[in-house]
């Protein structure tokens, strides 16, 4: 029997364990382990008594793809955008080190590779050789872009972020919190609601996440190799990086072994695909030769060479040249010229077809898509939102859900609407305005939401206006005492008044009944009378979108605001 | 020759006999596999026959044969009986103090009772109950005022209360409600502990003799082990019952579909106060909010009351809070005063009452 070797011994060249154990693959693991810690920490702490100044946002602002395509639909840049400077100068130095270092969907699909995905032989090479298919995350991301520039932005449905944010979100974290005992429901992503938080769609968004992580099974890393937008993005950008993988082909005997674990499926065996290689280091780990470095990218091979191979007289260090030598890496996409056309033409002819389905033109909007407060006009807002669900993270009543094909049609699947059979706009509360790293809910002062001081004029945001259904309100159809409405009713005075009648009763009894009015120019259509009603399936008093502030097309009375403050 | 043969002969019938020999070796292996499987498969069999046949009151039966055995069956629970009020209280039942001075008009309250050591001893786990439902700031007059709840933890400390947790079920978000109320603040600092609602702190609770609540979901994880509750309710109006105090507080304890209950508003509240019988309950008249309640939301709704009130009979700090804090003495009370006096749960009548009033700085 063989000694069981130290972790502590020397390794076979010689070199002390702490060179063998720092290397530089286990450095990328703790900087996945630590920025994938450091994302669902901020998503943990997107919650009332939580928030203390941390930016919870982080990795949605540190997001290129979402600062540039808002820049192209918006023409600016919101608040914190600008911090994905930090990731667009390191993937111009050194390449899609995003990828492979920090973004926590890929550490995910790496993570679920690496459980469960165990390959043999050949297997394990074949798996990380490039596909032709990789190549659709280049055109995925055109065509978002294309549809970006014409003011719809549908990044978020693929974006890494905003998918992972998304499911946790809506999907991870209310399951995790179903399965907490009481004694450890401070851990819970919603401490101190007294219900279990639910979403809808949630099927559909975890369902998601699993069919992503699933697909790493049949591919590693499939959604980053095929289908990521973000990595496209990052690997078109990747060409000028002035690092790179560098072979050296004296000392390589094309064994393939730097294929074993690569992520990117780069080709780090032949010419590099540079626009997609992570920077992950497993090739240089792998190699038995030493033949893979990280070094500075030489000059392209053509540019070395002098002389004019037409005329003949060229030459490569000094030795004549004949033919066209290969290059040793690969810059950009692997996309010819024909195809960018062609994916630039299918977000030019995707756009009528998505916009003109009116969900969103001024007959079209659905009555029950209503925005959160400080939201912006909605053709403003469907250029901002990128469907991160942070709104919906930090909304203290579960009010605010990921709309669905019904509410928003497709361009506005998974924004926020509030859906007030499940929580109610909390008076006081203006959370979601502070998480939005877009500007799709502007940032919003609880002055300016209420109405008070400086916006004493412009009045209240209003995010709608509630309606009385008399044949299924209590008091109006049925001679039985409710108003429970008008008990909730936060503004003041009270936007839900009425006549207070005494009538004999069916069976002869006398009762009182107040019979509940809405006024509707002090309505601002929080929906707590809707989330209190007892009518529970289809409530009796209902918020629709029609009198929301944010849009003057959608406005319901002549004279809005007239009226405010008065006593009646 | 025929030597030769009977070798043969004989090492045939040894091959013959080592085969035969081996033969059996290998039915008995066949047979042994075969009842050992055939005893599994009957054990199997009759071990599931008996689950699933067996009469229900059997032990490991599963028997069901109409489907009301399966039903789930939520466990009931009750709060001690006689509540947890004390039970010869020999003092006058209504302390009232007027003035500016939060805390001596507290101390000064409860002294009009009896004191709190009277109360509250020191192996004494105490819920106190502050009316925290809407998420506003305490000026609004909406929530109780932070201040009385802070006094008043600090005397229950004084008491020498081992513990002291502070618990509403608001109607809005409760974090954001305890904390811009100030309550959270308060009670922590003053040496509370906070139990905010979750899922599965709800059980159900029988009220014995309730019209509506006969068993309903009740916020029980701060009565586990509690020995003593009191309640603290600011003084409001309210749209449907009209006044909203301390009787009418004990509504944060409960969950479910309480948006049920304004069909018989005064039946709900008198049945709260046959839930919960209070070690006693303080009237917080430092504000009044006198309109637009129980939401009120401009200041112009709430005045000041300076005034607190420590009674062991809720009805009586109500109708006096109804009658000298709300300004509507004369009025009729609201029906639930009625009601729950009728039930013997305390007397309207407060001026009948042995009443300690002072006037404090």
């Amino acid at each position: 029997m063989r000694d069981k070797p130290s972790f502590f011994q020397k390794s076979s060249d010689g070199s002390p364990w702490f060179v063998r154990a720092g290397r530089i693959t286990h450095w990328r693991v703790i900087s996945q382990a630590f920025f994938f810690g450091l994302f669902i920490f901020l998503l943990w702490t997107t919650w009332f008594s939580r928030l203390g100044g941390y930016p919870v946002s982080l990795f949605l602002e540190l997001d290129p793809l979402v600062a540039i395509a808002t820049a192209l639909s918006t023409h600016t840049l919101y608040r914190w955008l600008w911090r994905a400077i930090w990731v667009l100068a390191l993937t111009l130095l050194l390449g899609r080190v995003f990828c492979g270092w920090i973004c926590p969907l890929g550490t995910l699909q790496q993570f679920t590779s690496w459980l469960f995905n165990i390959r043999k032989n050949n297997a394990r090479f074949d798996a990380n050789r490039y596909r032709p298919i990789f190549r659709l995350k280049t055109i995925i991301l055109v065509v978002l872009l294309v549809l970006a520039a014409f003011g719809m932005l549908q990044i978020g449905l693929l974006d890494p972020i905003c998918l992972l944010t998304r499911s946790i979100v809506t999907a991870a974290q209310p399951a995790m919190d179903s399965a907490l005992p009481s004694s450890l429901s401070w851990l819970s992503s919603a401490p101190g609601a007294p219900e279990q938080r639910v979403f809808d769609g949630a099927w559909f968004t975890g369902g998601l996440l699993v069919t992503i992580l699933g697909l790493t099974l049949l591919i590693p890393r499939f959604f980053c190799r095929v289908l990521c937008p973000l990595g496209a993005l990052l690997g078109v950008l990747s060409r000028f990086s002035l690092w790179r993988i560098e072979r050296d082909v004296t000392q390589c005997t094309d064994c393939d072994l730097c294929l074993r674990a690569c992520e990117g499926a780069s080709d780090p065996h032949d010419a590099l695909r540079k626009s997609e290689c992570f920077v992950c280091f497993n090739c240089i780990d792998d190699c038995p030769e030493s033949a893979l470095t990280f070094a500075r990218a030489p000059l392209p091979i053509k540019d070395q060479i002098e002389g004019s191979l037409r005329q003949g007289t060229a030459t490569l260090f000094g030795k004549k040249v004949l033919s066209k030598r290969p290059e040793t890496e690969i810059k950009g996409p692997d996309l010819p010229r024909r195809r960018w056309v062609l994916a630039g033409a299918l977000g030019v002819m995707a756009f009528p077809f998505i916009r003109l389905s009116n969900a969103v033109t001024k007959r079209g909007y659905n009555k029950k898509a209503i925005r959160p407060p400080g939201s912006v006009q909605e053709s403003e807002f469907l250029k901002r939102c990128i469907k991160c669900e942070q709104c919906i993270n930090v909304c203290p009543t579960n009010v605010l859900q990921p709309a669905t094909f019904k509410q928003a049609g497709i361009e506005g699947l998974w924004t926020p609407t509030m859906n007030f059979r499940v929580g109610f706009c909390q008076y006081n509360c203006t959370l979601c305005s502070e998480v939005c790293p877009t500007g799709a809910i502007q940032k919003t002062s609880l002055e300016r939401k209420l109405g008070r001081g400086e916006y004493k004029k412009e009045g209240p945001i209003r995010l709608g206006t509630a309606f009385y259904d008399r044949g299924r309100c209590l008091p109006w159809a049925m001679e039985t005492p409710c108003v429970v409405c008008e008990e909730v009713c936060p503004v003041s005075p009270k936007a839900i008044g009425g006549v207070t009648e005494t009538i004999t009763r069916h069976d002869g009894k006398t009762v009182t009944l107040k019979k509940p009015v809405i006024r509707p120019e002090l309505c601002i259509g929080c929906g707590i009378c809707e989330r209190e009603c007892p009518v529970t399936d289809e409530p009796a008093v209902y918020v629709t979108a029609v009198g929301e502030s944010r849009d003057k097309e959608r406005s319901l009375l002549l004279t809005s605001h007239k009226k405010r403050g008065e006593r009646p | 020759m025929t030597k030769t043969c009977d070798r043969q002969d004989a090492q045939r019938d040894a091959q013959r006999d080592a085969q035969d020999v081996s033969c059996d070796a290998q039915r008995q292996k066949e047979r042994r596999a075969f009842l050992k499987q055939l005893g599994i498969i009957s054990g199997v069999a009759i071990g599931a026959g008996y689950a699933a046949l067996a009469p229900p009151s059997w032990p490991l039966s599963l028997r069901d044969p109409d489907g009301e055995r399966g039903k789930p069956r939520p466990k009931v629970h009750h709060l001690p009986a006689g509540g947890y009020a004390l039970k010869d209280i020999g003092t006058a039942p209504l302390g009232i103090a007027h003035g500016k001075n939060i805390d001596a008009l507290v101390r000064g309250a409860i002294d009009g009772i009896g004191g709190i050591k009277r109360y509250v001893t020191s192996d004494d786990v105490v819920v106190i109950k502050p009316n925290v439902a809407f998420d506003r700031p305490a000026v609004l007059g909406t929530t109780t005022n932070p201040e009385v709840l802070a006094a008043l933890i600090r005397l229950v400390k004084e008491a020498g209360a081992k513990e002291i947790r502070v618990t509403d079920n608001p109607i809005e978000s409760p974090e954001s409600c305890f904390e811009r109320s100030g309550i959270r603040t308060a009670a922590l600092k003053a040496g509370a502990r906070i139990i905010l609602p979750s899922p599965a702190d709800f059980e159900l609770l029988a009220t014995p003799g309730a019209t509506h609540i006969g068993t309903w979901p009740f916020f029980w994880r701060p009565f586990v082990g509690a020995t003593k509750v009191i309640g603290v309710a600011p003084v409001k109006d309210h749209n449907l019952c009209r006044a909203s105090m301390t009787t009418k507080n004990w509504y944060g304890l409960l969950g479910g579909r309480r948006n049920q209950f304004h069909q018989d508003i005064h039946g709900i509240i008198s049945d709260l106060a046959l839930m919960l019988r209070p070690t006693f309950v303080l009237l917080d008249g430092s504000r009044v909010l006198f309109r637009s309640g129980p939401t009120g939301g401009n200041l112009s709704d709430v005045r000041a009351g300076n005034t607190i009130v420590a009674s062991t009979d809720s009805l009586a700090a109500d109708a006096f809070g109804w009658d000298e804090l709300l300004g509507r003495k004369g009025e009729q009370l609201p029906g639930y005063f009625q009601q729950a006096a009728a039930r013997k749960l305390g007397n309207p009548t407060w001026q009948e009452a042995r009443v300690k009033r002072v006037r404090l700085g």
